[in-house]
């Protein structure tokens, strides 16, 4: 006997469906490097999302401890290629606690402002590769390069090199500023904020962009902290923190700043905070160039070969992308005995899974986008 | 629709603003003259032989170890009725390029400011067909050099431009303006 299954018999919820596997990258232009997620999808929900790390590992810490300080420099530039001179503050500042290096006041000026237009910088990449992602395709991204090359002249023409300066060392800066430097910020910067502004109408003010990024891939501030994130990421869901104010290096405390916070954590507001934190740079930027004075840049009695003696130190410094942390033991000599980064993108991808779960495989390239992930930093 | 209206309006405005680029082959872009591409060896003119002494100073100091020296002694030394007051002199040397990762130190460490960062690279230069070929010897590290082809910029460390302008002779800093 046959029996004679008729339309009206069945429903779609009777069809037996499956997940699929989604296979994102390594190679593939929205993971921003080599960057390899595996998606559970379900339909076009994401079930389950695992990132696989690694690709661009190059054993930079590892590295560094066969390395003398000075070599290690080179080395730090590469595990952050967009923030280099942020990668390279931690480093030498770490050097610097060891050895108990005075640093003179006008490197340390020069210190400030160029990591803060590494910051600028970096901020412009993200606005361009985020416009990308959320399918804006071309303008903005156009737009950041733009504004991004003529912050990258100005590297180029202190420290001699567009991406790794390789310019800061431990008691100071290598070789002293152009004499037309001050001109110079000032012209980068009021490029800079005519880049900012664009942006704001570009991207902020458009209601496509705007409908395409609110409310997806929140989170709240207590898995934030949880999780481990910082930098822009944390403080868009709200976290009131920032190293720059809390435990303030270089002269951060001398300046009239504030901490840029977002509300709901989600891929809006973790755009609008980096967006946010470039003007607060811009006026970071101009208080330094009033402080900026002749003087040393190197302490007077530097040795050809820095020694430092036994001790362990831990130092974090806020980048474009988080906290930033070099734990560097030495056993005396001129090397590290153990040099770990702390790497602010490894921790901020940790939130990854959590922010797709339960959204859309269309955002999930916005959500991996608006963590601002550098996989050279991930992997180092 | 307001907001669109507004990005497209600030798209116009971007649009009368003038490029930004430039037509690449015809015109290039000034380079500063603190550019840092890859190291040279420098010729001295007066008495026609490489300052290179040989003293494996620079290799020593690699971070990445591209780089092979040999001395020998210097046959146009003033002992042998030359000219020359180095007693040693390079007799070859070999720089990966493909290895080496420009971090400035090898001229740094220098005694004799034999060696500097060549200032002169648009990025084109060492295309080549065999990674070798990327392996240059002593002779295509010196021959731009004693061409004149560079203006080397060997930068002291820790000196502060008050202290380069005390010295009458260099004053071309303002170069590193036009870029």
């Amino acid at each position: 006997m046959v029996e004679i299954v008729t339309q009206s018999n069945v429903s779609a919820g009777d069809f037996e469906t499956q997940d699929l596997l989604l296979n994102v990258g390594p190679q593939h232009p929205s993971t921003h490097g080599v960057f390899r997620m595996v998606m559970t999808v379900d339909g076009e929900l994401v079930k389950d999302v695992i990132p696989y790390i690694g690709y661009l590992h190059r054993g930079a810490e590892k590295l560094c401890e066969t390395m003398d300080f000075r070599q290690g420099i080179g080395f730090m530039d590469r595990t952050e290629y967009l923030a280099a001179f942020n990668a390279e503050l931690s480093y030498v500042m770490a050097v610097e606690a060891l050895a108990d290096l005075e640093v003179p006041e006008r490197a340390q000026w020069i210190r400030m402002i160029l990591i803060e237009l590494n910051r600028l910088s970096s901020h412009f990449m993200f606005m361009g590769a985020f416009g990308v992602d959320t399918g804006v395709f071309g303008t903005p991204f156009i737009y950041a390069w733009r504004e991004r090359e003529t912050l990258i002249d100005l590297f180029e023409e202190v420290s001699g090199d567009r991406m790794m300066y390789a310019y800061f060392r431990p008691g100071g800066v290598a070789w002293d500023v152009p004499v037309n430097f001050v001109e110079r910020v000032n012209e980068v910067l009021q490029s800079a904020e005519q880049g900012i502004s664009d942006f704001d109408s570009l991207l902020t003010e458009n209601e496509i962009f705007v409908a395409r990024t609110h409310g997806v891939g929140a989170i709240s501030a207590e898995r934030a902290i949880a999780l481990g994130m910082s930098g822009p990421s944390l403080r868009a869901s709200g976290v009131d923190m920032d190293i720059r104010r809390d435990q303030p290096y270089l002269k951060y405390d001398q300046l009239d700043w504030d901490v840029v916070t977002g509300e709901y954590g989600d891929v809006f507001d973790r755009y609008y905070c980096r967006l946010l934190e470039m003007r607060e740079s811009v006026k970071i930027i101009r208080q330094c160039l009033d402080h900026l004075k002749a003087g040393p840049i190197l302490p007077e009695k530097m040795p050809r070969m820095l020694r430092t003696p036994p001790g362990e130190v831990y130092v974090r410094t806020e980048a474009p992308r988080g906290e930033y942390g070099v734990y560097m033991v030495s056993r005396g000599g001129n090397r590290p005995h153990r040099l770990k980064v702390r790497s602010s993108c490894l921790s901020n991808l940790q939130a990854l899974t959590e922010l797709t779960v339960g959204q859309y495989v269309a955002d999930a390239i916005i959500i991996l986008g608006s963590i601002d992930i550098v996989l050279s930093e991930v992997d180092r | 629709m307001i907001g669109i209206a507004k990005s497209m309006a600030r798209t116009f405005q971007v649009f009368l603003r003038g490029p930004v680029t430039r037509n690449y082959p015809d015109y290039h872009k000034p380079i500063p003259e603190t550019d840092r591409a890859f190291p040279l060896l420098l010729w001295d003119t007066e008495i026609d032989e490489p300052f290179c002494t040989g003293c494996h100073a620079c290799e020593r100091a690699c971070p990445v170890e591209c780089m092979t020296v040999l001395m020998k002694d210097n046959p146009n030394h003033k002992s042998l009725d030359g000219t020359s007051s180095r007693r040693k002199i390079i007799d070859k040397f070999w720089i990966d390029y493909a290895r080496c990762m420009r971090c400035n130190i090898c001229v740094e460490v220098c005694n004799f400011d034999a060696i500097a960062m060549n200032n002169t690279w648009e990025g084109h230069e060492t295309s080549v067909y065999d990674r070798k070929d990327l392996v240059m010897d002593l002779q295509q590290l010196l021959s731009q050099s004693r061409d004149g082809n560079i203006n080397e910029w060997v930068p002291v460390l820790g000196q502060t431009n008050e202290e380069i302008n005390e010295k009458p002779e260099a004053t071309d800093e303002s170069k590193s303006s036009e870029g």
